[in-house]
């Protein structure tokens, strides 16, 4: 299937040896020079580079407290050495994180410490050459910022922010990744990663609600633009056709019909994903949620509610306020933004909602923190919501769930290995290798509970395990949205699935009243 | 006074002129760096409060370490403790009367130096040993703990083989607080470890050494869960909003 090897999957997770030059032959294809103009970065590699370079990581320097002294206070303790899921998928000693932040460390020291200026090769410092600037760009998309490491490290040293910055500064020198750069250019000409225009856009939303009556013979709504609606829907676009997102875009939409409340998408934000977080700039990330912003107002909402992508909720629940904020338009009884896990949470703590969950008997379910919700975004207004909730909406729609091992899950979560803007065919090999340690605990819980399906709240998540389940041994259906499992379980008013349990059921199963 | 002693007297005005201007400059840098986006690493504290015990936490018990790796906790915590309590001890250098609690901590302080030691080498012993440490270490890694080692053996030394003229120590000590010199004892073990301490607090703010007051601006530490309810906005990036809204 490969033209490298999967690693196997072992009985425990194990430690490897560090090794040299394993993966730095994996890089992402360059943004094209149109891409790189689209967000105003150069369109190639400029001739003064390396002092544009240094420049823009003094301003860098200057401008986030985070960079600055992630740089400055590492011991080289090792803590953080084997909490990277790269390195325990790949060995190369470059994905251990404290040596992903080495790479760009030992440039910060020769041009802004007084040791690296005068004793470079006693603290390790190295000019910024061509071969370093390779190397950061081999490196520096082999980590999905998922922020692993920082849950590790004594002084909470996040590997993120070191390779935002590294992908910033090459951006500025001209060097940019073509699969970020491309669909933020996509999203601020359309509205959505995959370009899908508004009336493509109106009919998938019409196709979907045709299947939905077609299931359980109640007409769902999924309205598009509408003005003076409650609730803005914002989700990733990934949840108007791919599978399983799909599944759960009707899951989300039966919670808002049995809520009886009045939602729209908007074609013009049509996107929750924010790639300007990956690629590190404040302004495309500001550009980006902006859009969200001029939706809610233009359409008169009083509630913006966000859908399953984990990237996109770290954004929305802790940048979108400083990014796009004040909300003082919005109805201030609701959190601002809302997730859709807490809207149904609410509704099922309530009882508002009726789950029948035999509907999904036929399946047996872990649920795969996403990195980006477990360790830069909360629910619920307590600490350790976004562990809580997820999976009380999980057990409150199936009757066999079991979770992953500890050292798995919450705040110490794998990756899924395609986070932080390396989702794209290009970077296979790495998504492969930096699968593996979430596939070994599935894997675990496969063999210990007979566990069938991973469910996750996150776009890439669900793209990236439907792509790599297979080279483990697994089906790419194991992956579901947790709001699938909602709309297999919840009952609507007036639906066949009602008149069934009732037992007012017709001969041919359609309810007699309907 | 003899040039040696002169000498003593110069590099430890230096060593602490340097040490406190170059902690202060780097502290106020980094508190006046902005944080510009919310990125405590989560679960967070929803407090201030939370976030005093959050920290408190990770200073006095290590907490992130202690989920990360035992043996790196166990040895940072011997080598740690060991100084804080080696370091108190060294007050009664340094005051007259000696502060009743300085008393009470002199024994303890005396084998604390042990536990110090067996933490360093145990630290150092992991650079050596275990392949990942190995790969990450630099030159500057190992004199670092090349120097501290240094200093707790010649402090060992001092306190349990060949005792130094303590009364003279003190009044060198004591001098160098009131501004008024006095000699140094001419002991080769205490001119060594007094070198090497001189060596440390120059070091320190221009090193990784900074990890100590480092700790406390790390956003994903000091930082609380409130984004959704409190706006939080750096001044660079207000200034993008200029006319905007």
């Amino acid at each position: 299937m490969a033209d490298y090897e999967v690693p196997e999957l072992k009985e425990y997770l194990q430690v490897p040896e560090p090794r040299e030059h394993v993966t730095n032959h994996i890089a992402p294809f360059f943004a094209k020079p149109d891409h790189q103009a689209d967000l105003g970065f150069p369109g190639e590699l400029i001739d003064n580079w390396q002092e544009v370079a240094i420049n823009k990581m003094g301003d860098l320097l200057g401008k986030y407290r985070s960079f600055k002294l992630f740089l400055d206070i590492c011991v080289h303790c090792g803590a953080c050495t084997d909490k990277c899921h790269y390195y325990l998928g790949t060995t190369d000693a470059n994905n251990m994180p404290v040596a992903r932040q080495e790479l760009l460390r030992k440039v910060y020291r020769r041009y802004f410490t007084f040791a690296g200026k005068y004793f470079p090769k006693l603290v390790g410092a190295t000019d910024l050459t061509k071969e370093v600037l390779d190397d950061w760009y081999s490196y520096f998309h082999q980590c999905s910022q998922c922020r692993r490491c920082s849950v590790f490290c004594p002084y909470g040293i996040d590997t993120a922010e070191i390779s935002m910055a590294a992908r910033e500064i090459m951006d500025a020198v001209g060097v940019g990744q073509k699969y970020c750069n491309e669909i933020i250019a996509k999203v601020f000409k359309i509205g959505n990663n995959l370009g899908l225009p508004q009336p493509a856009l109106a009919d998938t939303l019409e196709g979907l609600e045709e299947d939905i009556e077609d299931d359980t013979g109640v007409k769902v709504r999924l309205p598009l633009d509408e003005k003076g609606a409650d609730i803005l829907l914002i989700t990733p676009s990934a949840d108007f056709f791919a599978e399983p997102h799909v599944d759960g875009l009707m899951g989300y939409a039966k919670v808002f019909h049995e809520a009886g409340v009045s939602w729209t998408l908007s074609s013009e934000a049509s996107e929750a994903a924010n790639f300007g977080m990956f690629i590190g700039s404040y302004e495309n990330m500001r550009k980006l949620s902006l859009r969200i912003r001029k939706a809610a107002l233009d359409l008169g909402v009083k509630r913006i509610v966000f859908g399953e992508c984990g990237h996109a909720w770290r954004v929305a629940y802790s940048f979108l306020n400083t990014l796009a904020g004040p909300f003082d338009f919005l109805d201030q009884n609701y959190p601002i933004p809302q997730h859709i896990c807490e809207f149904t949470y609410d509704l099922l703590k309530e009882n508002k909602l009726r789950m029948n969950k035999e509907a999904n008997d036929d399946m047996t379910i872990t649920f795969h923190d996403s990195c980006n919700v477990a360790r830069g975004a909360g629910m619920g207004g307590f600490e350790g919501g976004q562990f809580v909730i997820p999976r009380e909406v999980i057990k409150a729609s199936c009757n066999n769930y079991y979770d992953m091992n500890d050292d798995t899950i919450l705040d110490a979560t794998f990756c899924c290995g395609g986070g932080g803007g390396l989702l794209t065919d290009d970077l296979m090999e790495i998504r492969v290798k930096g699968a593996m340690p979430r596939m070994q605990a599935l894997k675990q819980v496969t063999e210990e509970y007979g566990v069938t399906n991973l469910a996750a709240i996150c776009a890439i998540c669900k793209s990236q395990f439907a792509k790599t389940l297979p080279y483990f041994g697994f089906r790419m259906d194991q992956i579901v949205s947790v709001h699938q499992l909602v709309s297999n379980a919840i009952v609507l008013k007036g639906s066949e699935q009602e008149a069934e349990l009732d037992g007012t059921a017709g001969e041919d199963g359609e309810a007699e009243n309907a | 006074m003899s040039l040696v002693s002169t000498l003593y007297v110069g590099l430890f005005y230096f060593a602490t002129v340097f040490l406190v201007v170059g902690l202060a400059l780097r502290i106020k840098n980094y508190a006046q760096t902005p944080a510009p986006l919310k990125i405590p690493t989560m679960p967070a504290p929803r407090t201030e409060t939370g976030v005093v015990f959050r920290m408190f936490r990770e200073v006095a018990f290590f907490e992130s370490l202690f989920r990360s790796n035992k043996w790196i906790w166990l040895f940072g915590i011997m080598f740690h403790f060991g100084m804080l309590l080696v370091l108190l001890r060294h007050l009664r250098y340094f005051t007259e009367p000696v502060w009743f609690w300085v008393n009470w901590v002199q024994p303890f302080g005396k084998y604390a130096a042990f536990a110090m030691l067996a933490g360093l080498l145990g630290l150092w012993a992991r650079r050596f040993l275990v392949a990942r440490v190995r790969y990450i270490s630099t030159p500057s890694d190992h004199l670092m703990l090349a120097l501290i080692v240094g200093i707790a053996m010649s402090g060992i030394g001092m306190s349990f083989l060949t005792h130094t003229d303590i009364i003279s120590l003190k009044a060198f000590a004591l001098g160098l607080l009131h501004f008024s010199p006095q000699p140094l004892p001419g002991d080769p073990l205490l001119l060594t470890h007094l070198g090497l301490v001189a060596t440390l607090m120059i070091v320190f703010p221009i090193s990784k050494l900074l990890h100590a007051p480092g700790v406390f601006f790390s956003p994903t530490r000091n930082q609380t869960d409130s984004s959704r309810e409190q706006r939080h906005i750096a001044d660079w990036a207000k200034a993008l909003e200029t006319g905007e809204r």
